[in-house]
Order: C-alpha cells, then sequence, then structure tokens
C-alpha cells in the first residue's frame, strides 16, 4: 500500500476490511448457482440466463428526493418490480437485491449478485437531475488488457482483489451498455453514458449496467416529462426489458 | 437617604449608558463587516501584482453529461496549492452562476487543495507526478444534488481542471471538512483516488463537446 497520508490509509484499510471478511473469488465460475434464489421465484422459467436487479438505496438510505415528496428508494423498488414480471413475461428468471423498504449492504448487494451466476445486472437509480436515461459501467480497467483488475487510478495494488471483481467483464458490460443504449434510442429516450464508481458495481462478477432514471428535459419535438409520469417509466422498462431479451439472444447464437 | 430626584437621575444614567452600548457594538459591527468585504473584493497578497494566466475551467452540463472547457483569464498566486484552489473556486463559482448547465449553489466550495508527489512504483523511473488532496467543504456535499450523474459530474469537473492547468497533477483524492467521507452525496466513490486524467477531456477546450 502506497498510501503516505495517514487519514487515508486508514478510511481504505476501514472500508476494505468490511467487505474484506467476506471477500470471495472474483470468478464467478467459483461460486455456485443459486437455485434456492432462481427457481423458488419462478420455477417454470428458463434457468441459464439469468438477470439480477439492483434496485438501490432502501430502509434508511433514501437515495435522492425527486420532488413531490417521491424518494429513489421507492421509485428504483417499483421499476425494479415492474421491470422482473415484463421479464418473466419473456421467460427470464430475475434475482431481486431486495423486495421491501430495508437497508441493504453493499456486500449483501453483491453477494446476492455473484450468488445468481447472472448474464445480466442492472443496479437501478433515479435523480432529478439531467434528462433521459443515464447509462453507467465501472470505471475499472479491464482485467488482462491494458489494466491488470486494479482501478485505472492506480499503478499500484491499491485496492483489495475483492473489490475488482468488475475488472473481468468490463468488456461485457460495455456491450451491454450498448444493447440498452439501443433499445432506449429505438423508444425516443434520450441517453447518456459514462463510466462511474458507484457501489456495488465494482464487487460484481457479471455484465453490469447502472441505469439512473431522470426526469424528460422537454426537447425540439419532445414534451418534457416528469420522472413519475407513469408512460414514461413504463416506455423505459420496457426498453429494457426488450434489450435483456436480445442480449439473451445473442447469448444464445454465440 | 437617596431621594427621588436622585434615582430618577440614577435610572436615566443607566439607560443611557446601556444605550450607547449597544450603539457602540453596532457600529463595531458595522466596521468589521466592511473591512471583511472589502478583504473579500482586494485581491489576495498572494496573487497582487501577478498578471493573470489563461486558464481553462472544465465546466460540467448535466442534460448531457459533458465537459466544456471555458477560458478564463486569472490572476494565480505562485504557491502549487494555493494555485490549485484558487482554480477549483473559480470552478465552483461556475457551478453558482445564474443559468449554470450543473447548479450547485455553494459559496465556498473547496477547504484547501494539498499536494503531494505520487510515490514511485517499484522498476518506476518516470516522474509519477503529484496527488492532489482536495479537501471539500460539508456546504459542498449539502448542495450537491443526489445521483450519480451530477455526482460524477463534480469531480470529473474539478479533475479535468486541475489536470488540464497543471499537468503535474496525475492523481485526485476527495475529503470532506478535512474527514474521509463514503460518496460525494450517496453515489460517487470518495474512498478512492481518481486518476486525474481520468476526466478525458478533448485537447482542444475550444472544440470540447461531449468530452466523456
Ligand atoms: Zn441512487
Amino acid at each position: 500500500m502506497r498510501w503516505t497520508e495517514a487519514g487515508l490509509a486508514m478510511a481504505l484499510a476501514g472500508f476494505g476490511g468490511a467487505f474484506g471478511q467476506a471477500a470471495r473469488p472474483a470468478a464467478p465460475q467459483a461460486a455456485q448457482p443459486s437455485e434456492s434464489m432462481a427457481t423458488a421465484t419462478q420455477p417454470q422459467t428458463e434457468t441459464h440466463f439469468a438477470v439480477v436487479l439492483d434496485a438501490a438505496h432502501g430502509g434508511s438510505d433514501t437515495g435522492a428526493r425527486l420532488g413531490n415528496g417521491a424518494l429513489e428508494k421507492n421509485l428504483t423498488l417499483t421499476m425494479a418490480e415492474r421491470l422482473q414480471e415484463l421479464l418473466r413475461q419473456q421467460g427470464i428468471v430475475a434475482t431481486m437485491t431486495r423486495r421491501a423498504d430495508v437497508d441493504v449492504s453493499a456486500l449483501t448487494r453483491a453477494e446476492v449478485a455473484n450468488h445468481a451466476q447472472a448474464a445480466v445486472c442492472l443496479v437501478i437509480h433515479a435523480t432529478a437531475t439531467g434528462s433521459g436515461v443515464h447509462l453507467f459501467t465501472t470505471s475499472l480497467a479491464p482485467a488482462g488488457g491494458s489494466g491488470t483488475g486494479q482501478p485505472v487510478t492506480a499503478a499500484g495494488p491499491r485496492i483489495l482483489p475483492w473489490a475488482t471483481a468488475q475488472a473481468a467483464y468490463v468488456t461485457d458490460s460495455l456491450k451491454l451498455e450498448s444493447e440498452l443504449d439501443a433499445a432506449l434510442v429505438h423508444a425516443e429516450i434520450p441517453v447518456t453514458m459514462g463510466r462511474a464508481s458507484v457501489a456495488p458495481m465494482e464487487n460484481l462478477a457479471c455484465p453490469t449496467v447502472a441505469v439512473e432514471l431522470a426526469p424528460l428535459a422537454p426537447g425540439n419535438t419532445t414534451r418534457g416529462r416528469a420522472i413519475t409520469d407513469g408512460r414514461y417509466e413504463k416506455a423505459v422498462e420496457g426498453a429494457l426489458a426488450a434489450a435483456i431479451g436480445s442480449w439473451r439472444t445473442d447469448r444464445k447464437e454465440q | 437617604m437617596i431621594s427621588r430626584a436622585h434615582k430618577l437621575l440614577f435610572g436615566l444614567l443607566l439607560l443611557a449608558c446601556v444605550a450607547m452600548a449597544a450603539v457602540l457594538i453596532r457600529l463595531r459591527n458595522r466596521a468589521q463587516d466592511r473591512l471583511q468585504e472589502q478583504a473579500a473584493a482586494a485581491p489576495s497578497m498572494q496573487t497582487a501584482g501577478v498578471p493573470p494566466t489563461e486558464v481553462t475551467l472544465y465546466v460540467p452540463n448535466d442534460l448531457d453529461d459533458s465537459l466544456t472547457g471555458v477560458h478564463e483569464d486569472l490572476a494565480l498566486p505562485q504557491d502549487a496549492s494555493a494555485e490549485a484552489q484558487e482554480l477549483l473556486a473559480n470552478l465552483v463559482a461556475a457551478f453558482r452562476a445564474p443559468g449554470s448547465s450543473h447548479p450547485l449553489d455553494v459559496a465556498n466550495g473547496v477547504n484547501e487543495v494539498y499536494l503531494m508527489p505520487v510515490p514511485k512504483a517499484a522498476g518506476e523511473t518516470s516522474d509519477p507526478g503529484q496527488m492532489a488532496v482536495v479537501d471539500l467543504s460539508g456546504a459542498l456535499v449539502s448542495a450537491q444534488p443526489s445521483g450519480i450523474e451530477p455526482e460524477t459530474l463534480t469531480l470529473l469537473s474539478m479533475m479535468a481542471t486541475l489536470h488540464a492547468n497543471m499537468p503535474a497533477i496525475t492523481e485526485v483524492h476527495f475529503l470532506v471538512d478535512g474527514q474521509p467521507h463514503a460518496t460525494l452525496a450517496g453515489h460517487a466513490d470518495l474512498t478512492r483516488t481518481y486518476l486525474a486524467s481520468e476526466a478525458n477531456p478533448t485537447p482542444n477546450p475550444e472544440a470540447a463537446e461531449g468530452t466523456r
């Protein structure tokens, strides 16, 4: 560890330690499939293509205030539930990291996701800022490529390997992001794409994209829509479900 | 035995004393406010006599998730830490300006910037540069809209501005009021150290549209 400032070193050690106790191998092959989770809810559906939906925040963590008393934690859960139903209609199993308004740690979210051996992990957020849908992939450098599985920030190993599970999935995550982008644009929803460092994305051993819903700003040809506008939310959820369907088809063809 | 007239006189004198004290306190406060205003308006001792240089501030746009290079002429202090702080102070002022594309209503967003050399890794021969430890104010964190996009843009714009104007800064770490902080406002990770070039603005700021 090359930290020269004691405060920073302590902060990092504390953060790493909290998760480090339950550190798991980054490779998904090492994890066992979560049959209880995958099959208990959807016994009739396909089990080889699992999806994890992470409704961000919950419990004491309300997330962003979205106006008119709406809280991000409630919107993310509602969106995840509706998306799960849309996927079920396509015969796709979706595991939720939470099903109620409860606190769920980043570690638990990562454990649920990594246990499911998922082909898609969507981390669902919402914000009152910006317009349309913001898609984010990890800011980790890809493992085995130009990077070494460490964050792009570091020339040396500053973060423990458990924290960089997503590095092995960067290429797939970018492809998944592209699939989601195409479906959203097809649904005439503006999309921005970027890289970000947000828990628990870096710990997820699956192709992962954070989907952040923002209000729809009025454009030249489109009218503005509030983030809580049911039609707007449904259009986004429909596009996400369609993209995951295409992703499954692409995988089968490979 | 104190006469009634004496009592009255004593009461009036006491009242006059209290009134005079109140007036004096008020005058003192006014003078102090005036001095503070003058100090804020005048160039700091560090920049007095320094000719302004052109700098590039990378201003975020929440609507398209981009950073745009904006040129400004600033008289920057000679001290590198003070220079970094001045750059960020001007960037935060742009956040606060009317019609801002990344509204963040905070007067003092950055308490201090500390610069320290990045230690060389084993076998590394080139200079790894400097790490800027940016101590954000609690007021900035309170004013920061919550969300992955707005929080990430605040950090990226600071990183890009520092790196563009002070290329020796290669890494950036953020504190809040001198303490480590988990996230900026519930999303963007502040426990990690960022590579200053991560914001990746285009080299020519005039052509900087959608720089991410
Ligand atoms: Zn969120």
